[in-house]
């Protein structure tokens, strides 16, 4: 049951081969089996099969949608009515939400289940999932090895598939990066196609949900259901929605596909250089053609994105004061110290350095020399694809660097660790939609990830594009059981 | 040596949207605390702030009353600090690029008629409160006006006295009733100010050191706050001291201004545009509509009740203050349009003494302007005279009726007719034989006494005019 596709859960919903209260019950076993992993922070069997009994009767109905009595898992960053949303903070560890993110609404909508709330980096700042508070998730393809992060408790519970798909977030690789090292395919939106609202915010500007499944036409189901205008966030396009498993099949004939330079120097590691030019060649098999560009700016992306980044947290994370919910201090003497020790107690070591690095560059007399350049920097990045997608359709590279590194690797040196997000942050930068999604196995049996990068709100020319490559190749079926 | 006086004013003022700038809560006063916060407010994880286009609106309607550029492109800004009433650690407002850029308003002092600049009007939102009282110690908070939209109007620093910026912030605070965007209330709140004021010597051209008064509201405290801190500034520097910039806080019950914080201590508020929301852009439609909405706006009416009414400029002045004030005397007007002058003087005399003695408002004012209306009318066409009529206004007041239903059960009607007057005439004149003699003789003063024993025994409704008429007739025969 664990290694169907979401079409095929639908079908066996239709089909009475199962209800979902008996797969719902599946996935929760199989949560309970797998607690090592610790993808999951929170999870309320009760709630989750009311909610499978309540798809049930939907379902006997008639009145079903693809979703209907699917069960998913949804990162702790979106707020979920009455099931605490703690965004893997401590700041949080008793936060219980009065209301829906609207993703969550959505899955709601459409009949799916909440199987839980999974795992990430605290604040979802980082890339292996070890700032956690509730602790580091195993990568279930080795459990030494971090799942990537932030979304890697989403990542994790699919790879061990104790989800059929799941939901992540993505601010500088959040999605994608983990995506690669559990061998999934992830999506990325194009910036304002979800809704942000009930998405505990990191940076707004560069903020998107997007799906973490196992092939693309999973992908382009969970898409479905997640896009669209919200007119509770100001910042969500209103653009039409398409049907985003119409053009999977469509012909890559004549694809012009990008290679940017700059992804492909000699710094690339070897390994990856030759498991993603392989794909690429997949590619020109059916049809597709490989382009050279540049993106000259992109070497400047991960400076940029560690001003604004910050910059943005610096101020979305002064609500956590201990004044109205969250976590607070036990003793303190007065307001200030209250607010130094609920913050300074209830704060990872990663959130506070991103805290103070975004604190400072907003500060007077550093605000033009950070902030303001950083801007200006964001704008070459963007303008830098704009050009290139005169020249190709769809732009391919690495998702990240190298594949899944060991605990307590990175750890000590923040710089390396910014450093695993440096094919995924221009993307973010850009607002455009990117995907990750499995291209090979590295020497010591490890996914690797190929980076697609679509223009501004062409997603359905990604999902085309990653589907028909999953159509040749069964990197995306591989599980760490059955590798 | 010589000293001026420079004061520039910070207005906040409440806009009268019925919900909050970025969230659906209602933003009515006075509700039970924090049941008017809703999440956005409360500023839960996740939350997002949705533009009120009707605060955009109000501003722009502001706007164009001053004569003010309108950026039809400005940004929402993210101002950092940590208070308790400030629910998401920073406000909501415009740093660079706000709604409202430069216009004026021009004011009246004694007469003399000044133009003061304003700088620029940008719309945030406003902060809850912190309740000091009635926590043993602790503080409360209430975030029901967390998020209410307000107007930051920054004035130049171009006024030159007290009395100058109590004119301004009077100009500002009728104009904002008039384009009926604001309660004016400045017991609840909803009218602000805080006082930029420095001093320096006469011909000098250099800014002294400002300090910024805050807790100033009302029109008498602004004065006397003002007043204060001139003399206080005037005294540093005259004794070879210096003053320092900083944020001082009025008490009103000790008539003096004392430091809050210093320059030194200033938040460094981290400004920076707000990423959740995009920026905004007015089209000209949006801005043309508005302009077609405004109502005529104090000064111009001013000007048209001196012209068209024939009143002097105090008096026009005092109608046109407020709206519904004008609003009243017009309709007033409207019943009796051959007696401007006569109903102007009932307005400002007899109403508005009502008004003051019972500290109510025009609209709430008992005697409406339809019976005001028929009152004078009651006086133009003889029924009853001017002296009869503060009678009947009382009862009216009192809430007695309108005039005529008064008159009637009062038996006020004034005796207009000759036949009944002259009986009165020939008694009074019989029995007052010296006086006539004495009138007759050459005393002519004495017709005043006559007019009076007349007007005494007909109760005062003898129509006057006639009973000199009547009188001269008599006694000059």
């Amino acid at each position: 049951m664990h290694n169907k596709s979401l079409r095929e859960l639908a079908q066996g919903l239709g089909n009475n081969d199962f209800s979902s209260v008996e797969l719902t019950q599946y996935f929760l076993d199989r949560i309970e089996a797998n607690k090592d992993i610790n993808a999951f922070i929170t999870v309320d069997r009760d709630t989750s099969l009311q909610q499978a009994a309540e798809a049930d009767k939907l379902l006997a109905a008639g009145n079903s949608g693809v979703l209907t009595g699917i069960p998913l898992a949804h990162k702790d960053i979106f707020c979920t009515d009455g099931l605490r949303t703690s965004c893997g903070s401590q700041m949080l560890d008793n936060f219980i939400a009065p209301y829906n993110a609207t993703v969550i609404q959505k899955f709601r909508q459409a009949g799916s289940v909440t199987l839980g709330k999974t795992n990430m980096d605290e604040f979802a700042m980082g890339s292996s999932n070890e700032t956690s508070f509730y602790g580091s998730v195993l990568n279930p393809w080795d459990k030494d090895r971090v799942p990537g992060g932030s979304s890697g408790g989403s990542a994790a519970a699919v790879a061990a598939q104790l989800a059929p798909a799941a939901t992540g977030t993505d601010t500088g690789g959040s999605i994608r990066q983990p995506a690669s090292f559990c061998g999934l395919t992830g999506l990325k939106p194009s910036y304002g196609r979800v809704s942000r609202y009930g998405m505990i915010a990191f940076a707004s500007s560069l903020d998107q949900a997007g799906p973490m499944t196992r092939s693309a036409e999973d992908a382009a189901i969970m898409l479905q259901t997640m896009s669209g205008f919200d007119e509770r966030d100001s910042t969500s396009m209103d653009v039409p929605v398409p049907d985003y498993s119409a053009d999977l099949e469509k012909d890559l004939q004549g694809l012009k596909i990008g290679m940017p330079i700059e992804f492909f120097n000699t710094d690339l590691d070897s390994e990856i250089a030759s498991i993603t030019i392989g794909a690429l060649r997949e590619y020109e098999k059916m049809g597709a053609e490989l382009v050279e560009i540049s993106l000259p700016n992109s070497h400047l992306s991960v400076p940029c994105y560690y001003v604004l980044a910050p910059a943005e947290a610096s101020s979305n994370l002064s609500r956590f004061d201990g004044v109205r919910y969250g976590y607070r201090t036990a003793e303190f003497e007065d307001l200030l110290d209250m607010y130094k020790k609920t913050r300074a107690e209830g704060f990872g070591e990663e959130v506070k350095r991103r805290i103070m690095i975004g604190t400072y560059a907003l500060s007077a007399g550093y605000y033009d020399a950070y902030y303001l350049k950083a801007q200006k920097i964001r704008r070459l990045i963007s303008d830098d694809f704009t050009r290139a997608f005169d020249q190709c359709d769809v732009i391919a590279g690495p998702t990240a660097p190298g594949t899944a590194f060991r605990f307590g690797e990175k750890t000590d040196d923040p710089v390396a660790m910014y450093l695993n997000d440096i094919y995924t942050i221009s993307v973010n930068l850009a607002g455009l939609p990117g995907m990750s999604l499995p291209a090979g196995m590295d020497s010591q049996n490890l996914p690797v990830g190929l980076q697609l990068i679509g223009q501004y709100f062409d997603e359905s020319k990604l999902l085309n594009v990653a589907h028909r490559y999953q159509q040749v190749t069964d990197w995306h079926l591989r599980s760490p059981e059955n590798s | 040596m010589e000293w001026e006086t420079v004061i520039g004013l910070e207005i906040h003022t409440q806009l009268k949207t019925r919900s909050k700038i970025f969230s659906g809560a209602a933003t009515a006063y006075g509700a039970e605390a924090n049941t008017q916060a809703c999440a956005v407010d409360l500023a839960l994880p996740g939350v997002l702030p949705v533009m009120n286009r009707d605060a955009a609106r109000m501003a722009v309607k502001f706007g164009l009353a001053i004569g003010a550029r309108i950026n039809q492109i400005s940004i929402f800004d993210r101002k950092n600090y940590f208070y308790p009433d400030l629910p998401k650690g920073y406000q909501i407002s415009q740093l660079e690029l706000p709604i409202v850029g430069k216009g004026s308003i021009t004011i009246d002092v004694n007469g003399k008629k000044k133009v003061i600049g304003v700088t620029r009007a940008h719309l945030e939102e406003d902060a809850g409160k912190s309740l000091h009282e009635d926590f043993h110690g602790m503080t409360g908070i209430d975030l029901n006006r967390a998020g209410t939209p307000l107007i930051e109007i920054v004035s130049e620093p171009d006024m030159r006295s007290a009395a100058e910026a109590v004119a301004y912030l009077k100009s500002i605070h009728s104009l904002v009733r008039y384009l009926d965007i604001c309660d004016g209330n400045m017991q609840e709140g909803s009218f602000r100010c805080d006082a930029n004021v420095s001093v320096r010597p006469k011909d000098q051209e250099e800014f002294g050191t400002r300090a910024e008064l805050k807790n100033i509201n009302s029109f008498r405290f602004v004065e006397k706050a003002i007043e204060i801190e001139v003399e206080r500034q005037i005294d540093i520097l005259e004794s070879g001291g210096r003053v320092v910039q900083e944020t001082r806080l009025y008490d009103s019950e000790k008539n003096q201004t004392r430091s809050m914080r210093s320059k030194e201590e200033a938040n460094d508020y981290r400004y920076f545009p707000d990423p959740d929301l995009p920026q905004m852009v007015l089209e000209d439609s949006f801005i043309e509509e508005i302009r077609a909405e405004l109502p005529e706006l104090p000064g111009a009416r001013c000007e048209r009740f001196i012209t068209e009414y024939g009143l002097s400029d105090y008096d026009a002045q005092a109608l046109t203050a407020s709206r519904d004030l004008a609003d009243y005397y017009e309709q007033a007007v409207a019943i009796l349009p051959t007696q401007p002058k006569l109903i102007s003087n009932w307005v400002n005399g007899e109403l508005a003494a009502g008004l003051n003695r019972d500290n109510t408002s025009i609209t709430e004012s008992p005697v409406t302007a339809a019976m005001l209306g028929q009152l004078v009318t009651r006086i133009d066409d003889n029924t009853i005279s001017g002296k009869i009529a503060k009678e009947v206004f009382e009862a009216i007041w009192n809430g007695e009726g309108n005039a005529d239903e008064i008159i009637e059960k009062r038996g006020l009607k004034q005796i207009s007719d000759d036949s009944a007057i002259e009986p009165v005439i020939d008694e009074i004149l019989a029995n007052n034989t010296n006086q006539v003699e004495q009138y007759k003789a050459g005393n002519t003063k004495l017709l005043g006494f006559f007019v009076g024993q007349v007007m005494k025994a007909t109760q005062g409704k003898a129509n006057p005019k006639q009973v000199n008429q009547l009188l001269s007739k008599k006694l000059d025969k």
